[in-house]
């Protein structure tokens, strides 16, 4: 089990009187073996703490240890550390190669393990995954068009596993999914973590996914961290009046929505 | 795939290129085989002969066959086109690659380079490469070949960084595939499609190049010949006997449309035919004008059905007979996942779907108007006035070049017949009901000056410049935050309070719905499966219902145990519930047509 920790980062983008601070000094621990939730409205930086995490966007202040080794620099020490720190993204329409099998693609998440897998053995690691996120191993070579929103959504986590990441990434995975197929992709990765012992990081403006998955959270606004600790009591006794706006903001079944101070 | 490209050669435009393609391909390989001869055989007593059955296109000073000369110099031209077009399409995909590959300083010197490059017109860049490798016709063929490099390096390059932009390709790069690696196999594959268009009509745009360069003498040199030199020899005498020019120019112009054809073959997307003729009126009926009660249901649809066409040309039915009516200020939710027809049911009541649909019903009035047929100028301007449209992105559906003031004022301008200063007066008052701060200012913005939500209310606020009477809403705080959301229901809910619209609000979101709508139709697959009132969710019946409501975490839901996962769509009959299948999102429709 790993510890990803981002100690005081910042990211700005662009120069000079054009330069947008995206993340502003943020400090954030997740666990080994634990859900942290990160929850934020557009704009607020939470994307921008994936991105940096896996080295898509370069910091431009803190560091960002997995297991105490920084994983910012360019050393080859932190590039092959960084391979172990995997992403899910949003889209599940943009993140798989349209031309490219399912099976090519998750096969190509075994790059990341830096081990050479001969034709037979990467068959079978790729059947395995398929397998193991209730994918018919069968439709391996099918491309992705062939498959529904969750489907995909369930081939990226396959690949990102097949990466044998310590930590995953989940940025806003089940927003672009109906809530029936929400529920399925929430519960795999319940049951992956749990079968895998994964330290996750997952990112999402809703906080009633944010809550279900987490065993704690981080609240994000402005590219600040304003408030973190423990779902439960995050949740139930929020500090920053930015939460509490937020938990008053989510509609509840049956219930009729206060919009009179809106 | 291939069955649509089967489809697309059995098009008139395919099949003259399949026949040109067998043609200029024979003559290619077997030209010179068959008609060496004839080519090379001098005939002096028949020389500068004009045309005649013999020679069809007359004969040189030499007296050989034109038309032999002709088909011959078909494997020369087609051979050195192909190569000087596989030059520039292979240079410039290296180039455009390592441009869109390379980290961002270098990029943007190739891309300088690019540029400059060009800016020269294509003939100087061939004469001066033709000065370097001499005037011959492989000297030709590379002068041509890179002259076109920086064409298809900029096509290249452009295409790859959008393909470098996607997620698939960044999932790549966390994975830790190399730059050449993620370029051969996701960039190059992915942009392969527009590449080969391109390199078709590029085909014959070198064609063309090649006669040029010929025709001036810098191409292919005697006693070589290829079509640019026939052209050449027989234009001295055009004016004794055109045919002797006319005919390699005939070949050079049909082998140049073949290579466009199959380029705009490539391209081809099936164009949709209208689904939809209205029926018209008699003119007793166009000048009748119904009167409505005011109880009556504003909008009344029964056994709506719709169909759209389909990949492979027939017709899908997506709306199975849908019933549904909405009273006077009534708020009515529809609930429903993609494809489950919420959408397309809302656009068909307002009679707001393309001519790409097929929209049938035994009944479909809005307000005393019978939205089956074609509506009157009179009804035109009713509808206009009297429904409002709110979609999920207010970016796309407001003008960006246009002020928001103008954009709202257009509505009472042109079918409130108001004057522009009352227009204006009015546009302040119904952004300062949606609650628009220092509303005078902002009519005089543009969308892109508004944040997202504020752009959503000005949406609603132009919904208020008519006298709406139905308000439709899909899916319109989708794509914003929670607590932007409550502001523009907010202003929904203003908005129907002041005016008394009926609201008919499109939302995959069943807690919000729930929260917000008197009553609330849940759809799937097309039909409505239930309606019920929004306090009583706790009745509902139908397994689908309860399993949408147990299927969305909220803030009490048990962390300790798996979500409740609904089952699969039911096959077409069969009730939900009974199906084993494990995909769960497969998309239900029946083919009717």
């Amino acid at each position: 089990m790993s510890e990803l920790e981002f100690r005081r980062v910042s990211v700005t983008y662009g120069h000079g009187r054009t330069a947008h601070v995206a993340v502003e000094s943020a400090d954030l621990v997740v666990r080994p073996g634990t859900t942290h939730g990160l929850v934020g409205e557009s704009g607020s930086g939470k994307s921008t703490m994936a991105r940096i995490a896996v080295g898509l966007t370069p910091v431009s202040g803190g560091s960002i240890l997995l297991d105490g080794v920084d994983i910012t620099n360019r050393a080859r020490e932190a590039r092959l550390a960084r391979r172990r720190v995997q992403m899910v993204f949003q889209d599940p329409f943009s993140a798989l190669d349209p031309r490219m099998p399912i099976g090519a693609s998750i096969a190509e998440g075994l790059l990341a393990t830096g081990r050479y897998y001969n034709r037979i053995d990467r068959e079978s690691r790729v059947h395995a995954l398929l397998d193991r996120v209730h994918i018919d191993p069968a439709r391996a070579g099918e491309s992705p068009s062939a498959f529904s929103g969750g489907q995909r959504q369930r081939i990226t986590i396959a690949r990102a596993l097949a990466a044998e990441p310590a930590v995953l990434i989940a940025d806003e995975i089940t927003s672009a999914l109906d809530v029936s197929v929400q529920g399925v992709v929430l519960n795999l990765l319940r049951e992956l973590q749990q079968e895998l012992d994964l330290t996750m990081l997952f990112i999402s403006h809703n906080l009633a996914v944010v809550r279900y998955v987490s065993d704690e959270v981080s609240v994000m606004r402005a590219g600040r961290i304003v408030e973190h600790g423990e779902t439960s009591a995050v949740l139930a006794h929020p500090a920053d009046p930015y939460t509490r706006e937020l938990l008053r903001s989510v509609p509840v079944m049956g219930e009729p929505l206060e919009l009179e101070d809106a | 795939m291939s069955t649509r490209f089967t489809r697309t050669l059995r098009t008139p435009a395919g099949i003259t290129v399949m026949i040109g393609g067998v043609v200029v391909l024979l003559a290619t390989v077997f030209g010179p085989v068959l008609f060496g001869e004839a080519a090379t055989a001098r005939d002096i007593a028949g020389r500068q002969q004009g045309v005649s059955l013999e020679h069809p296109f007359g004969t040189d000073e030499l007296g050989r066959d034109l038309l032999a000369r002709v088909i011959v110099a078909t494997r020369v031209s087609v051979l050195l086109t192909l190569g000087a077009t596989g030059i520039s399409v292979i240079g410039g995909v290296l180039v455009g690659i390592i441009a869109a590959v390379l980290p961002p300083v270098a990029r943007r010197l190739v891309n300088a380079l690019i540029d400059i490059l060009l800016s020269f017109p294509w003939l100087l860049l061939a004469l001066f490469f033709s000065v370097i490798w001499g005037t011959t016709a492989t000297g030709a063929m590379l002068a041509v070949g890179f002259a076109g490099i920086p064409v298809f390096g900029r096509l290249v390059s452009t295409l790859a960084s959008s393909v470098a932009g996607s997620d698939f390709v960044h999932a790549a790069r966390i994975l830790g595939s190399s730059p050449l690696r993620t370029s051969v196999r996701h960039v190059v594959p992915n942009i392969l499609p527009p590449l080969l268009v391109n390199t078709a009509s590029h085909a014959s745009v070198t064609l063309l190049s090649f006669a040029a360069l010929s025709f001036l003498g810098l191409g292919v040199q005697a006693p070589e010949y290829d079509w640019g030199r026939l052209l050449n020899e027989g234009a001295r005498r055009i004016y004794v006997d055109p045919m002797a020019a006319m005919g390699p120019g005939i070949a050079i112009v049909l082998t140049g449309v073949v290579f466009s054809l199959l380029g705009a073959l490539f391209s081809e997307k099936r164009s949709n035919r209208t689904l939809r003729a209205l029926p018209r009126r008699s003119r007793a009926e166009t000048r009748a004008i119904p009167t409505v009660p005011e109880a009556a249901p504003v909008v009344e649809a029964v056994d709506l059905r719709v169909s759209f066409r389909s990949e492979d040309g027939g017709l899908v039915e997506r709306v199975h007979g849908v019933t549904l009516s909405v009273a006077p200020g009534e708020i009515v939710g529809i609930v429903g996942e993609s494809g489950s027809g919420k959408s397309v049911t809302a656009m068909a009541a307002a009679g707001l779907l393309g001519p790409d649909s097929l929209v049938e019903s035994d009944s479909l009035v809005f307000r005393g108007i019978d939205m089956t047929r074609e509506p009157t100028s009179v009804e035109k301007r009713r509808l206009a006035l009297e429904q409002a449209m709110i979609f999920q992105d207010p970016l796309s559906s407001l003008n960006p070049s246009l002020t928001v003031g103008r954009q709202l004022r257009e509505v009472s301008e042109i079918h409130g017949r108001m004057s522009r200063s009352a227009a204006a007066a009015r546009a302040i008052e119904a952004l300062t009901l949606v609650r628009i701060p220092d509303a005078a200012r902002r009519l005089r913005q543009l969308p892109h000056e508004f944040s997202g939500g504020m752009r959503q209310r000005a949406m609603i606020a132009m919904g208020l410049m008519g006298t709406p009477r139905l308000i439709i809403a899909d899916e319109p705080t989708t794509a914003l935050d929670v607590t932007v959301q409550r502001q523009v229901l907010r202003a929904l809910r203003d908005a129907q309070r002041s005016t008394g619209a009926a609201i008919l609000l499109i939302s995959h979101d069943i807690a919000l719905v729930s929260g917000f709508c008197d009553r609330v139709v849940v759809m799937r697959g097309g039909r409505i499966v239930e309606e019920l009132a929004a306090d009583r969710l706790d009745d509902a019946r139908h397994p689908y219902t309860r399993g949408l409501i147990a299927c969305v975490p909220d803030m009490g839901t048990d962390r300790d145990k798996p979500l409740p996962v609904i089952d699969a769509e039911p096959p077409s009959g069969r009730e939900p519930g009974t199906s084993a299948s494990t995909d769960p999102t497969a998309e239900h429709t029946e083919v009717v047509a």
